[in-house]
Order: C-alpha cells, then sequence, then structure tokens
C-alpha cells in the first residue's frame, strides 16, 4: 500500500456507518443513513393516489424519487432548490431502486421518497440510496431485496472505498476517479452504475469486486437497523 | 399412523414460531414449506418479500408487515370520513391510496336524494365495509351490524397493521379494553378507532390503553399484560 489515506484507513475500509429507521414521524416510512460525515434522510409516502392524473398508470404503480441537498449540508451554502445535479441524481435513485419493487400490487398509485441530505462529505447519493432503501422497506411495501450502495474511488492508481470529501479532492498524478454503484443485496446484481474519472477496464473488475465486498457491510448495517426497530419497540 | 402423530406435534411447536426479516432474507430451507403472504420461493429457499413478522403456521411461511399505510381489502371494516356528497351517494376518505364510496343503495334504510346530507354531511364519520376493491377506489356499504355513523366521542389513528394485535383473538382485546373503561369502541381496519364513554377521563384511558397495546409487536400473552396495566392505571 503505497498510498496513505488522510484518515488513516485501510484501502478497503468504509466509512464508520451508522443507520436508524423510523426517523419522521409523519412518513408511512423513514430511515437515516451516515458514511462518517454524510448523513441522508429519507421519508417515504404512499402509497397514495398520483397526481397529476396523467401520469397515472393502471398497469402498475410509479417511483417517485427527490434528492435534495440541503443550503446548511456542504460549507459554501447551497442554493435552496432542485438544480441540474439534483435532478439527475433523483433520477438515478429512481433507477437503482425500482428493479426490487413489486409495485404491480398498487395500480394509479405513486409511491414519494424525498432523500434529504442533511451533512455532505461525499458519497451523499450512495447514502442516499441506502437510506431510501431502508425507507421503503420500513413503509411495508413489497420487496425483493434490499439495495446497497457504496462508492468505490481511485487515488492516482491505488483503488480505495468509499471516498471522503477530502480524498475526491486529491490531485496528484492521475487523480481521483468516484465509481459509485448499488447492489441488490443477495444477487450479483447491480442497479446503479456511474463514473467520474478515469479507469482502465482490468481495474474495472477489481473496483466491482472491492465494491461487492462493500456491501456486505452495508447490508448487514441496514438489516441491524431494521431488525432494532422492531426490537426496541418490543422493550419499551 | 405413528408418523402421522409424530408430525402433528411438529406442527404444534413450530405455530409459535416468530421472527423479524428483512426484504430479501431467507425464512426456511426445504421443500415442504409453502410461501404464504409476503414470501416468494427460490428454489430451496423460502424468501421474504417485506419486512415484518415471519410466521411458520404448519407448513405456510407468511410474512406479516408491521408498519405502512392501509391497503384496502374485501370484507375489512374500515372507519371513514365524508369528503364529498355526490348525486348518487358518498366519497369517503379511507385513509387509502384510493377513495372509497358508499353508494346510496347501500344504506339500509330509506333516504331521500334530495336530502342526502342529513344522513351524512360532509365531514361526518362513517364506520362502513368494503365490499368490492377496484383499481381507482373501493365500494363500502353500510350493509352490517354496527356500522354507520359515528357520533359524539373521538378518533384516531394507529398503524394499521397493529389492528389485529388490539382486536385479539376472536376480539378478546378489545373486549377486555371495553370492559375496564366502559367505552364504546369501533376499530377500523385502516387504523382509524373510535372512542365513546361517559366520561373524558375513560376515554382518554381507553386510548391509552389501546395504544399500549399497539406499541407491543413481539410480546406474548398480552391480555394479561393489559390486565396488569389497567391495575397499574387506574
Amino acid at each position: 500500500m503505497a498510498h496513505k489515506r488522510p484518515d488513516g484507513r485501510k484501502s478497503d475500509e468504509l466509512r464508520k456507518m451508522s443507520a436508524k429507521v423510523g426517523v419522521v414521524p409523519n412518513a408511512d416510512g423513514s430511515a437515516m443513513f451516515a458514511f462518517g460525515d454524510t448523513i441522508a434522510i429519507a421519508a417515504v409516502y404512499g402509497p397514495r393516489l398520483l397526481h397529476p392524473q396523467h401520469m397515472q398508470d393502471p398497469s402498475t404503480g410509479i417511483l417517485r424519487c427527490n434528492y435534495d441537498l440541503l443550503s446548511f449540508s456542504v460549507s459554501d451554502r447551497k442554493k435552496p432548490g432542485p438544480n441540474r445535479r439534483a435532478q439527475e441524481i433523483s433520477k438515478v435513485t429512481e433507477w437503482a431502486l425500482l428493479p426490487v419493487l413489486e409495485l404491480k400490487e398498487f395500480p394509479n398509485t405513486v409511491i414519494d421518497v424525498q432523500i434529504y441530505i442533511i451533512q455532505a462529505d461525499a458519497g451523499t447519493r450512495t447514502a442516499g440510496i441506502n437510506a431510501a432503501s431502508l425507507a421503503l422497506a420500513h413503509a411495508g411495501i413489497p420487496m425483493k431485496d434490499l439495495v446497497c450502495s457504496v462508492a468505490v474511488g481511485k487515488q492516482d492508481k491505488e483503488l480505495v472505498v468509499d471516498l471522503s470529501k477530502e480524498e475526491e479532492d486529491f490531485e496528484e498524478g492521475e487523480g481521483a476517479t468516484d465509481f459509485p454503484i448499488a447492489k441488490i443485496a443477495n444477487k450479483d446484481a447491480y442497479t446503479l452504475v456511474q463514473m467520474d474519472g478515469k479507469m482502465s477496464p482490468d481495474l474495472m473488475a477489481e473496483a466491482l469486486a472491492l465494491a461487492s465486498k462493500a456491501c456486505e457491510k452495508v447490508y448487514e448495517v441496514q438489516k441491524k437497523a431494521l431488525k432494532d426497530e422492531v426490537e426496541r419497540e418490543a422493550k419499551e | 399412523m405413528t408418523r402421522q402423530t409424530e408430525e402433528k406435534i411438529e406442527v404444534v411447536s413450530e405455530k409459535s414460531e416468530r421472527k423479524v426479516v428483512v426484504p430479501g432474507e431467507v425464512i426456511v430451507v426445504g421443500d415442504d414449506y409453502l410461501p404464504g403472504e409476503g414470501a416468494r420461493r427460490e428454489g430451496e429457499k423460502v424468501v421474504s418479500s417485506r419486512f415484518g413478522l415471519a410466521e411458520i403456521v404448519g407448513r405456510v411461511i407468511r410474512v406479516l408487515s408491521l408498519f405502512g399505510t392501509f391497503i384496502p381489502r374485501r370484507g375489512n371494516v374500515i372507519i371513514g370520513r365524508v369528503t364529498d356528497v355526490t348525486f348518487r351517494g358518498w366519497v369517503v376518505d379511507v385513509d387509502a391510496a384510493a377513495a372509497g364510496f358508499l353508494a346510496l343503495d347501500e344504506c339500509p334504510r330509506f333516504i331521500n336524494p334530495d336530502e342526502m346530507d342529513r344522513f351524512l354531511a360532509i365531514g361526518d364519520i362513517v364506520s362502513a365495509k368494503i365490499w368490492n376493491v377496484k383499481t381507482k377506489g373501493c365500494d363500502l356499504t353500510l350493509d352490517g351490524k354496527g356500522l354507520g355513523k359515528l357520533e359524539g366521542g373521538f378518533i384516531f389513528r394507529i398503524i394499521p397493521s397493529r389492528v389485529p394485535r388490539v382486536i385479539g383473538r376472536e376480539g378478546s382485546m378489545v373486549g377486555l379494553i371495553k370492559e375496564k373503561t366502559g367505552c364504546q369502541i369501533t376499530i377500523g381496519q385502516n387504523g382509524w378507532i373510535w372512542v365513546k364513554g361517559n366520561t373524558t377521563d375513560a376515554e382518554i384511558r381507553a386510548r391509552k390503553a389501546i395504544e399500549f397495546v399497539a406499541e407491543k409487536v413481539l410480546v406474548e400473552g398480552l391480555t394479561e399484560k393489559m390486565e396488569a396495566w389497567f391495575e397499574k392505571n387506574k
């Protein structure tokens, strides 16, 4: 290991994760997921009647995601409201989650997922997908599986897992590459693969293997959060 | 013959088996089991399709949801709020994805179509039964015991999937609460509960008792716990 990470992590080590289910009392399902200093909150509403009516699909329910980086989540205040980046991330989050959902049972309806990043330190879309997956499960929506998401990155020529903002801004050698992926937990199937930077094809296979291993760790955290929610209720 | 008895004993011991599962989690492995609601088969394994309590009753495996919205089913008794009076019936908000419709013909007594809001006006609370579920809503009827407009008292809401717990086996739990507080209680499958008692204190006590039950999802022998609760909260 030639390269040393700024926070002293090993190359396959994720930031400290934490997850909690049931954080928004008024939502039908909700969850928080954090990778170190990146904190995402997701709230699920529905299935409920879809408006505008022309968007209704009589053959299936639809999923509508909204990702928002809140203005106070970054050090330079972000102008509030949707922008091009938020629109893109909302859309890819939707695509990342849709393959596991079984919405055929709810024709003409919509499931709204609101994802808010309350603190951003890189990897917000992956944290958002993890939180949304938990919140959908919490809302009792039929799902084939959970979705786990993590970013693999490259610092010069070294692969590392779960980049922080400091690592994302790395500029030496080949610079930094961000490679966020989402995986269906118990299947070898990926629902989100994006890349910002450059990576050779043979390194890609290695990166995917690293990501699958990291996803297993994310899955354990998600599973624990869901089970804890029921057990906490039982104890009270 | 002996084998049969053996199997029977096994079934009884399996009956209390419940565990919390997440979507995609393997519940049991084996060809003997039948996946029911919320479960599916994947080769040898029976896998959960939702987050909830997996229950193994005999050979059938079901996963009961613990959170989430109400999904209308035929035969459910619900409590709803009238949101519109149309020329042939009432539109009722049943707290589900689509609204319910109570047709004029489904009322047990004659109602003059010109004076429909004398019977049920906008904002009135009604308990009704779902007799048909369609893609764009459900049809309601007042034909049944204890159905109709609810007057006085108050309503509150619990998580819909906790309703069976509150009702208890053959209504034992709600029966106990009714007996201890002297309140009239109507429970809708959509999680709306109507309570009416002689005093406000009794009503609040009934509400607290119901909320206590709704919180306890994993506890066994809840009826005894409930009796202890009433002793403590006199």
